[in-house]
This record gives structure tokens, C-alpha cells and sequence, in this order.
């Protein structure tokens, strides 16, 4: 043991040596304007040698809260990278506003109420409690109106529920006949390849107030419905024949073979296709506000590339990225109490 | 004990294979099962054993041929219940909700079915886990929860479709005593569909012998050795000899099913 320990310390020493070598020499000789992507390349490698090393040396029993730390602080090491190299002139901050401007552009939109449009990210938050205890509740509502994240998510939540319901029930049916599967299937193919961005014209056409929210969750609403009827189709298909036999032998019929074996085997796969729909609903919601909102997040995203504030584009990236996180955590918390059978 | 409780006459099974000819599983198929009876079918594979329980269960009909069952006394007790080799247990649900599964859709009141069931999984050595999902247990524990779902039903014939074709060596052994213990309390009449000559001479009352492509029957084996039996009668010579003589039988079948697999690959 203690015979392996020296050369490994020994290398890190020399690791460690040669990052701060490179790192110094590169900018004694302002090598980092044009030999920006070899300075960094030389250093991810560097850091991943001696990454590797201490992952060698540490006990067994701090090794997965090592390779945790890991995990977060690479991201923290690249923003750190974009940071400097900003800051040094290599990348021009009008295309890559360095992170720090961007959480506080971020920071702006989240508290500055905007008196040209009457809009705000959140629909501010710390009036709500005022407003609550002051006898006005009705206020909450007004201002969650003039939020983008709220206008965002509503349109999400709404056309992901409209589109899943009527998904699920049908590629039930699909699932269950092979009439009904035959007549349909072929139909239902030829419009998953649509990307369905594509009948958001339509949608306006179809509307009465063709700028309202009508076309717009419905696009997130077809959308999701496709997608789920055919895993819906197929998770009842995949159900293991010797289930429904040990149904069937055990005397369900009918509906008691539906609750009891076809819903719950079919349950796994339609969750894959509602997570799959979940993430199409955000990159649908997301499309369609850029070409035709006056809400929504991505709106926000699209306006300040159109006013050419970088760093608030950005940031109304970063709160689509956290949407989508937020969204998808709790779909799983929903399967997990759907289908408590698989917890680990 | 010798009235009869399944007759089967010339059961035929074709299969056709979507478009592409047909495939005979089973031709003029005879067999007649006593009430009370530990009957064993061995085949080679292919030869339509599983087929014949399938019809057996009611979960296929057959393409020719007559199949009577004596009704059962008590018309609301099932008539047939399947232990199958993949064990078949629900996943989704709990060794507790998978044992009473042919209560509830018999309609047996809740307490009524669980304490049945209770009892079930107590006698297979599973009580510890009686809230686990399958996902949490080994094979043998999955078909230990497979056997208490038959035998929970109360069926008047127990089918059992290579049920330990899955497990190791050991885990099968330790199964096999099991359920001869558990049968020999009830003399349930059990039709076992088995790969292995030694466990249908070690559970049976007679052992069926099978041919493959298509399916008809070759011999019918009666197994001699007493009851009770444990597996201390493996090591007896007429169980020695009876497999044997099984064996000799089968060889034929068994090269004969290697061949024509050969071909057709």
C-alpha cells in the first residue's frame, strides 16, 4: 500500500506542475488569443489525468461523493473557462456574454417589472403575499398574467394534458384491436413524420382569434397526442402473451383483464412516451412563441434577440433549461407513484 | 380414485403460420387423466406438450378431436389453474395481490381472499415477503408465488407447464421436494408437462411419453415406486431403471427433433 502511494503523489506533483506551467507560459507569451482551443484542450487533458489520479488514491468509501463532485464542478470549471476568456478578449461578449453578466441579466428580468410591454418573468412574486393578506387575492391572478414563465407553462400544461388523455385511450384501443390498428395505424404514421410546427398555420386558420392561446396549445396538444397514442399502441402490444394468458386462466375478462394486466403492463412504455411528449411540448411551445406571442418565454428569448441584448437572450435560455428540468423530475415523480412496483 | 377426470380423444392443433403452410402441434392426441392423479408428459421439444396444456386451460382450442372434463362438485370452484414455466407472476403487483389474484376475480370478499392467500404463501416459505414486488425476488421465490397462485385458486386440476425449466439445479431440487410435499397432502389431479425423465418419475403417478413433429403419443410409463415419496426414492435402482427405460425410449424422439431443427435452420 504504502508502496504504491509515493509514485502517485509524485505524479500529481508533476501534473499539477505542468497545468500551472502551461497555463502561465501560454499567457507570458499571449498565446491565448490565437491558441485559445489548444490551451484549453491541453488543459482538459491535464485535468483529466489528475482527476484520474486522485480518483485512484481516494477511499473507497468517499468515492461516490468524489465522482459527484466531479460531475458539478466541470460545468463550474467550463463557465469559469468561458468567464476568462471573455474577460481576456478571446470570445466577443456579444455573442458569448460572459456567465456572470447572464445570472445577472437573469436577475434583472427576474425582479424588473417591464413598463413597455407590462410584463415580468415571474409576475413578481413578493407582491403576492401583500395582495393575499390585503383582501385582494384577485391580484395574484392579474399578475401570474403578465408572466412569461406562467404563460409558458400554462400552454404546456394545458395542450400536454389535452393532447395525453385522448392519446392514451386511443392507442389503448389500437393496442387492444387489430381492426382498429389496421385502419388507423397507417394514418396515424403518415402524420407522426410531420413536424407537427407545421400546422400551426392552420391551427391560426382554424382558431377565431387566431393570436389568442387556442392555436397555440393545440399545437402542443397534437403534438403530444401522436406521440403518445403510438407508444401507447405499442406498450399494449409489448405486453409479455404469457401475462394476458395467466390473466385469462385466472378467470379476468373484459374490463378485469384491462385494469388488471393490460393497463399496468402497458403502464412502463406509455410513461416513456409521455416523457418523450413532454420534451416535444416544450420544443413546440418554445418555436411557436418565437414566431407568434406576446407572452411566453420564448417570446422573451426571441424579443431580446430582436433588441439585441445578448445576455438577456441568454438568460431566458437558462429559465427554458430549467423549465424542462423542473418539468421532467416531475413526470418521474408522478411514474414513481404510478408504478411504485419498479422503485429500485 | 379411479373415476376419470379428463378424456381426451384424437386432439388435433394445426397451426398455421401466416401464409407460410401450417405446422402440426399435436395429431389425434388420446389421453385419459384419473381424478387425483400426478400425470407427467415428457417430449422433446416441439412436441406439443405445452399445447396440450393450453387446451387443457381453455387459453386455445383445438383444431379436431373431443376434450371432456368432469365438472367439478362445487360448480363455483375453477376448473383449471396454470403454473407457467416464465412464471407468469404480475409484476405490478404484491406476492399478497398476486396469490389472491384468482379469488378477486372469482369475486371472493377482500379479507376472505387475503387470508386465504396468507395461508398459501406461508406454506411456500414466503411469508417474509409477502408485501415485496416480484422485481425484489429471486426465480425460485417468483415461482414459489406462481405455485401459491394455483394452488390458492383451489382449482380442480392443477396445470404445470415446465414450472422449474427456469430455476438452477439446486433451487429446482429444493422445488421439487416442495411440491410433492404439498400435493401429497391434497392429491390435487395435476397435469406436469417436464423436460426432465427424472422429475416426472419422482413426481408421477405415470409418466406420458411424447413424440415431436407433429405431436402424438408414444408410450405410456406407469411410475410403481410408493407414496409418500421424498427424494430419497432417486436413489433407489427401480427409479434408476425406470428412467432409464425412459431414456431408451426417448433417445429416438430427441435425435430425431435434433435432425429435423438441423434442416430447418
Amino acid at each position: 500500500m504504502k508502496k504504491n502511494f509515493r509514485p502517485f503523489t509524485l505524479k500529481l506533483g508533476i501534473l499539477l506542475l505542468l497545468l500551472l506551467l502551461w497555463n502561465c507560459g501560454l499567457s507570458f507569451f499571449h498565446g491565448w488569443v490565437t491558441l485559445w482551443w489548444l490551451g484549453l484542450l491541453v488543459n482538459f487533458l491535464l485535468i483529466v489525468g489528475i482527476a484520474e489520479l486522485i480518483g485512484k488514491m481516494i477511499p473507497s468509501f468517499y468515492a461516490p461523493l468524489y465522482r459527484r463532485s466531479l460531475a458539478v464542478s466541470f460545468p463550474l470549471l467550463l463557465f469559469l473557462a468561458w468567464e476568462l476568456l471573455v474577460r481576456g478578449g478571446v470570445l466577443s461578449p456579444d455573442w458569448f456574454p460572459p456567465p456572470t453578466r447572464i445570472v445577472q441579466a437573469l436577475w434583472e428580468l427576474i425582479t424588473k417589472f417591464d413598463e413597455f410591454s407590462k410584463t415580468s418573468l415571474l409576475g413578481r412574486p413578493w407582491l403576492w403575499p401583500g395582495a393575499l393578506w390585503g383582501g385582494r387575492p384577485e391580484t395574484v391572478g392579474e399578475l401570474l398574467a403578465e408572466s412569461h414563465l406562467y404563460a409558458t407553462l400554462m400552454r404546456v400544461f394545458v395542450g400536454f394534458f389535452l393532447g395525453a388523455i385522448p392519446g392514451i385511450l386511443l392507442g389503448m384501443v389500437m393496442g387492444v384491436s387489430p381492426t382498429i390498428r389496421t385502419m388507423i395505424d397507417a394514418t396515424l404514421s403518415a402524420f407522426y413524420v410531420l413536424p407537427k410546427i407545421a400546422i400551426f398555420p392552420i391551427m391560426m386558420l382554424i382558431f377565431p382569434d387566431p393570436f389568442g392561446e387556442g392555436p397555440k396549445i393545440a399545437v402542443v396538444a397534437i403534438s403530444v397526442f401522436f406521440l403518445v397514442t403510438i407508444n401507447t399502441m405499442v406498450g399494449v402490444r409489448d405486453i409479455e402473451p404469457v401475462y394476458l394468458e395467466a390473466g385469462r386462466n385466472y378467470g379476468a375478462r373484459g374490463v378485469q383483464l384491462f385494469y388488471h394486466v393490460i393497463l399496468p403492463g402497458a403502464l412502463p412504455v406509455v410513461f416513456a412516451g409521455l416523457r418523450l411528449a413532454l420534451g416535444t411540448a416544450l420544443i413546440v411551445i418554445i418555436a411557436v412563441e418565437f414566431v407568434r406571442a406576446k407572452t411566453g418565454v420564448g417570446f422573451l428569448t426571441f424579443y431580446y434577440w430582436e433588441i439585441l441584448s445578448p445576455e438577456k437572450m441568454y438568460a431566458g435560455l437558462v429559465v427554458v433549461m430549467v423549465l424542462g428540468v423542473l418539468l421532467t423530475a416531475g413526470l418521474k415523480k408522478v411514474e414513481q407513484w404510478f408504478m411504485p412496483w419498479r422503485r429500485p | 380414485m379411479d373415476r376419470i377426470k379428463i378424456r381426451a380423444h384424437n386432439i388435433s392443433k394445426v397451426f398455421s403460420s401466416n401464409g407460410k403452410g401450417t405446422v402440426v402441434a399435436l395429431r389425434d392426441f388420446s389421453l385419459e387423466v384419473r381424478e387425483g392423479e400426478f400425470l407427467c408428459i415428457v417430449g422433446p421439444s416441439g412436441c406439443g406438450k405445452s399445447s396440450f396444456l393450453r387446451i387443457l386451460a381453455g387459453l386455445m382450442s383445438p383444431s379436431s378431436g373431443t376434450l371432456e372434463i368432469q365438472p367439478a362438485e362445487d360448480p363455483l370452484k375453477p376448473v383449471t389453474s396454470m403454473v407457467f414455466q416464465e412464471y407468469a407472476v404480475f409484476p405490478w403487483k404484491t406476492v399478497l395481490e398476486n396469490v389472491a389474484f384468482g379469488l378477486q376475480m372469482r369475486g371472493i370478499p377482500r379479507t376472505e381472499r387475503l387470508s386465504i392467500a396468507k395461508v398459501w404463501i406461508e406454506r411456500v416459505g414466503l411469508s417474509k415477503f409477502i408485501h415485496a414486488y416480484p422485481h425484489q425476488l429471486s426465480g425460485g421465490m417468483k415461482q414459489r408465488v406462481g405455485i401459491a397462485r394455483a394452488l390458492a385458486n383451489d382449482p380442480e386440476i392443477l396445470l404445470m407447464d415446465e414450472p422449474l425449466g427456469a430455476l438452477d439445479a439446486q433451487t429446482r431440487t429444493v422445488l421439487q421436494e416442495e411440491i410433492l410435499r404439498i400435493w401429497e397432502e391434497r392429491r390435487k389431479t395435476v397435469v406436469y408437462v417436464t423436460h426432465s425423465i427424472e422429475e416426472a418419475v419422482l413426481l408421477g403417478d405415470r409418466v406420458v411419453l411424447m413424440t415431436a413433429h407433429p405431436g402424438t403419443r408414444k408410450a405410456v410409463f406407469p411410475v410403481p415406486l410408493p407414496r409418500p415419496r421424498d427424494l430419497r426414492v432417486t436413489a433407489t435402482a427401480e427409479f434408476g431403471e425406470l428412467t432409464y427405460t425412459i431414456w431408451e425410449a426417448l433417445r429416438g424422439e430427441v435425435l430425431a427433433a435434433m435432425e429435423s431443427m438441423g434442416k430447418e435452420g
